[in-house]
């Protein structure tokens, strides 16, 4: 049991972990800060806003060194949620062990490391996806000898559920991406090793609010993940078959409206990965009640951790062997599953694997997420104080001076900056540089493993940024695929029939077709609200610019002047939109463009008021769920800023 | 007030300013130009008429290049790495990127720009994004007249477009050099070439050399297709656009000796009379063509004016024409 932690600072995270240990907490969970996840120095341009939020900022060993200081890493189990630059923090850390005078081989813990669902979900990738693909192969081989107790990489399905995947999707694609990973690992160890790099791969599951499917879908997994070992690899090694999983629960059912019940929801999904113990998870992660809101405080995490405790210690779940073994309804639901899932398996394979498979995946996932928001929309999914009873008393949970959510200081990110910069100073910069050098060796070389020029380089005191530069100057630079050109229109309903007869009446009067421009300013990879609103738009008519994540606010000023669009619209989901949206409006008004602007994302309602006041024409937070209706609400706006005649 | 009319001010104003190499005025022109109410004819009109050969005393110098091949050639990334070059050897370059999705809802989703690295803060690049509209790998009047307007402007201006087979024809006709974009393995461009149903094009690009074998087959059989059309100084230029990106260089190359063996006047005088037949097409239709007795009279008719005029000039003649052939 552990929450997922990690805040502003290496020295506040610190302190959060000792009393954690003092509590008697066993493992430490580290949260990184965006720039820290996609490669980038706290006084980057990209890492504006962002530095310190979602997590801790780690440039180099020395924030590494204060992060773990005083910390018995020999005894711990560390999970770190790091992808695309798994291979240089776990550098840091492993330097960190060294210059304390640990034996870096009993270090113990996990890395995320899973490339495949950042380009589909997440988005915190660094480099394309063939040379991502090495990094990890190149990690796994190392620490499967060097630091045989590290689990090097943690395939998550979970973030694929985020993104809209219905169960079948979520279990072929992460068994898609295990089995890419691992046929590209095989050709670097030793035929004898395999065996055990296959007993080293994890899994990040979700579970949704069906939970009775959710359950039939870890088996089907468990299944499915035995028989890929045995007929694919030939590993019959009980020990190495088993499905090893943790968990964190949907976060994409929580609503903003009645956040209360959203505890409910929690338990519910919990239930889903401990109720039959053959497939039971490893590890329980839950989201706080006031997700959708903001970012939880100390508080509310520890809520969902007293719902783990009262699961496993009142009642009596932990008591019986598996209670579905022999249930035809279990088995039938996972016998489906299975199917549904070798087949989807075997399109991916048609697309040359799950590197390969990006595209597809990516628009598939778009195609079901867009489907799931209209069910909702449409009223044919029930989320209870959504769209079925949403009358309620105020709630005096977020009656508090705090509104119900914790902010962080934006003088961390100044801080920061300024560490980076005396840090740089005070190094011995020939030997950073001759580090660097030999890293970028190391990365022409195909036949060359990264992980010991990675090392050299972290204990020179390279910092994130140059380490991920060096290889991005390497491997190239990426943009994953919107996956929103494939996405299939939106069947036809009156609303959206009005709404398009009102695009049309518009651009009429414009003399052109209305055009919109939506934006992902800042680091946060949580593209899937920009993406149905791009879809949306383009199903009422509009012409839709869409740039994908990872925005400088210059490069959506730009954009929105050579493309001449009528209205732009931002979204944000890492809380960087203090920082991050005023400077868009700034570069809108240096770039000479009068357009309106309208933002989405988890803004709490003192933001949005400052927000408007700054220059902002709407804020949308996942309580405005109808998306028809949204974007009949831009068409009005844009009607309104050209006071052309557009009759609703 | 829209970010168009605050900038743009007098249509002819912003036309000057193109014709003075302001490339700030080129999103406001843009706009002006993609306006296709009455109102926005008559501006369209007016920028062009600055931007005539008349006005410039001669044809533009920008390289006008059309970059067209079918979906998941590659052409986006091609381009990518060809703005990067051209920009790091000090040419201004202006893409029309042409979206073909065309849906029932009237909306489209353009893509094309993302996939195009370059600086922001680099006003030596501009990229606009259209909707094809109807027809496939179709140009709309209003890239045609873009291409006009731009052209004084940038050092290149280059429409890319998706299309195979005969629907590049639109693309020819308004640019100098066409560069039909092939990637190894999809045999569609050898046999349209071969069947006689695609004209050769100025160059052509065999993309993915990274690929290696493949790559090499694919350049092997278009130059040996080319060969048996008795083709056999059109370039075939084998490129890879994944780091490190090669070829570019030959492909630059290969361009640049295109535009210098041309006519220019010729191809440009020409440009300019499809470009304003096409927007007589699109605005009085067949029913306007029969007017002026087929297309052939029509362009015999603008084969007879002034060589200097420009297109938005020839649109106002076919009118006049049509109307008095119409009333006689």
């Amino acid at each position: 049991m552990r929450t997922y932690a990690g805040h502003s600072t290496a020295k506040e995270s610190n302190e959060l972990y000792r009393r954690n240990i003092e509590k008697g907490q066993t493992g430490l969970s580290i949260a990184f800060d965006l720039p820290t996840q996609t490669g980038y120095d706290p006084d980057d341009e990209l890492a504006r806003g962002e530095v310190g939020k979602v997590g801790v900022s780690i440039a180099h060993k020395g924030d590494m060194h204060t992060l773990l200081d005083g910390i018995p890493l020999q005894e711990m189990n560390t999970s770190m949620t790091i992808n695309a630059t798994a291979a240089w923090l776990l550098a840091l850390y492993m330097t960190v062990g060294e210059e304390n005078g640990i034996d870096t081989s009993v270090l113990q813990g996990t890395t995320q490391n899973d490339i495949i669902k950042e380009f589909l979900s997440r988005g915190t990738y660094a480099f394309p996806p063939g040379p991502s693909m090495r990094l990890i192969a190149d990690m796994i081989a190392y620490t499967v000898d060097e630091v045989p107790k590290w689990n090097p990489i943690n395939i998550c399905s979970y973030h694929l559920q985020e993104a809209g995947a219905t169960p079948v999707q979520e279990i072929a694609y992460a068994l898609s991406t295990a089995r890419a990973v691992l046929d590209q690992v095989r050709e670097r160890v030793t035929e004898e090793t395999f065996p055990r790099v296959f007993g080293r791969i994890s899994f990040f599951v979700n579970a949704g609010i069906r939970f009775i499917e959710e359950h039939a879908k870890l088996r089907a997994m468990s299944q499915l993940w035995r028989e890929l070992g045995r007929e694919r690899y030939g590993v019959d090694d009980q020990r190495y078959l088993r499905f090893r999983y943790g968990v964190q629960v949907n976060s994409l059912g929580l609503t903003e409206q009645q956040p209360e019940n959203n505890v409910i929801r929690i338990v519910l999904e919990a239930l889903a990965v401990t109720l039959g113990r053959n497939v039971r998870a490893r590890a329980i992660q839950l989201p706080a009640w006031n997700e959708a809101l903001g970012l939880p405080r100390p508080w509310d995490q520890q809520w969902s951790l007293r719902i783990q405790q009262i699961l496993a210690l009142e009642t009596d779940l932990l008591e019986y062997p598996d209670i579905f073994e022999g249930s035809k309804v279990m088995d039938g639901l996972a016998a489906e599953l299975m199917e549904g899932a070798r087949a989807e398996m075997a399109v991916v394979e048609e697309h040359g694997g799950a590197v390969k498979a990006v595209d597809y995946m990516k628009t598939q996932l778009v195609e079901s997420h867009r489907e799931r928001v209209a069910r909702i929309e449409r009223g044919e999914q029930k989320v209870v104080g959504q769209n079925v009873y949403t009358t309620a008393e105020p709630s005096p949970l977020q009656a508090g001076e705090d509104g119900g959510i914790l902010t962080v200081d934006p003088e961390v990110e100044r801080a920061q900056v300024e560490a980076v910069e005396r840090w740089r100073a005070e190094r011995d910069e020939a030997a950073v540089r001759a580090a660097l050098a030999e890293l970028r060796a190391a990365a022409e070389n195909e036949s060359l493993n990264v992980m010991p020029a990675t090392l050299a380089a972290a204990r020179a005191g390279a910092t994130t940024g140059e380490w991920a530069g060096v290889l991005r100057e390497v491997f190239g630079e990426y943009r994953a695929p919107t996956g929103v050109e494939g996405a299939a229109a939106i069947p036809d309903d009156e609303a959206l029939h009005e709404l398009r007869e009102k695009v049309d009446r518009l651009s009429e009067a414009l003399g052109r077709r209305v055009k919109i421009l939506v934006g992902k300013p800042g680091l946060d990879g949580h593209s899937n609200g920009a993406e149905q609103i791009a879809v949306r738009a383009r199903d009422a008519g509009m012409d839709v610019v869409y740039e994908g994540i990872r925005l400088t606010p210059s490069r959506i000023a730009a954009t929105a002047v050579q493309e001449g669009v009528h209205v732009v619209g931002l979204s944000i989901l890492s809380g960087s939109h203090r920082e991050l949206i005023p400077e868009v409006l700034r570069e809108l008004r240096e770039a000479g463009a009068d357009v309106p602007v309208v933002v989405g994302g988890i803004i709490p309602p003192a933001d949005a008021e400052r927000l408007m006041q700054a220059g902002v024409a709407r804020v949308y937070t996942p309580k405005d769920f109808e998306l028809t209706r949204i974007m009949g609400d831009i068409v009005d706006l844009v009607a309104e800023h050209h006071s052309a005649a557009a009759t609703a | 007030m829209s970010a168009a009319r605050a900038a743009a001010g007098d249509p002819a104003e912003l036309g000057r300013r193109l014709r003075e190499c302001d490339r700030g005025a080129a999103p406001a022109a843009l706009n002006v130009i993609e306006d296709r109410s009455a109102r926005g004819r008559e501006r369209t009109r007016k920028l062009l008429a600055e931007v005539s050969p008349a006005a410039l005393g001669g044809e533009a110098g920008a390289h006008l290049v059309g970059v067209t091949g079918p979906p998941g050639a590659g052409k986006s990334s091609l381009l990518s790495a060809l703005v990067g070059r051209w920009r790091e050897l000090g040419r201004t370059v202006a893409v029309l990127a042409v979206d073909p999705t065309s849906r029932r809802s009237g909306g489209s989703l353009l893509g094309d720009r993302a996939r195009i690295e370059h600086d922001p803060r680099d006003d030596g690049v501009l990229i606009r994004s259209t909707a094809a509209g109807t027809r496939m790998g179709g140009l709309a009047p209003p890239t045609r007249e873009a291409v006009q307007a731009l052209a004084p402007a940038f050092d290149l201006v280059v429409v890319e477009t998706v299309g195979v087979g005969q629907s590049e024809t639109d693309v020819e006709e308004v640019t100098d050099t066409v560069a039909v974009v092939v990637q190894p393995a999809s045999g569609d461009t050898l046999q349209f070439l071969k069947a006689g149903i695609m004209e050769v094009p100025d160059v052509l690009v065999v993309t993915k050399a990274d690929l290696g074998e493949p790559a090499l087959r694919a350049r092997r059989d278009l130059e040996s297709a080319l060969r048996a059309l008795g083709s056999r100084d059109t370039p075939v230029v084998s490129v890879s656009s994944v780091p490190p990106p090669s070829g570019i260089d030959d492909l630059v190359e290969a361009l640049d000796a295109h535009r210098a063996a041309i006519d220019l006047p010729a191809t440009r005088l020409r440009a300019r009379r499809l470009t304003a037949l096409a927007d007589f097409l699109a605005e009085r239709g067949e029913a306007g063509l029969r007017a002026l007795g087929g297309r052939r009279e029509a362009e015999r008719f603008l084969d007879s004016l002034h060589p200097a005029l420009d297109a938005a000039a020839l649109v106002g003649a076919l009118e006049e024409r049509a109307s008095e052939e119409g009333g006689g």
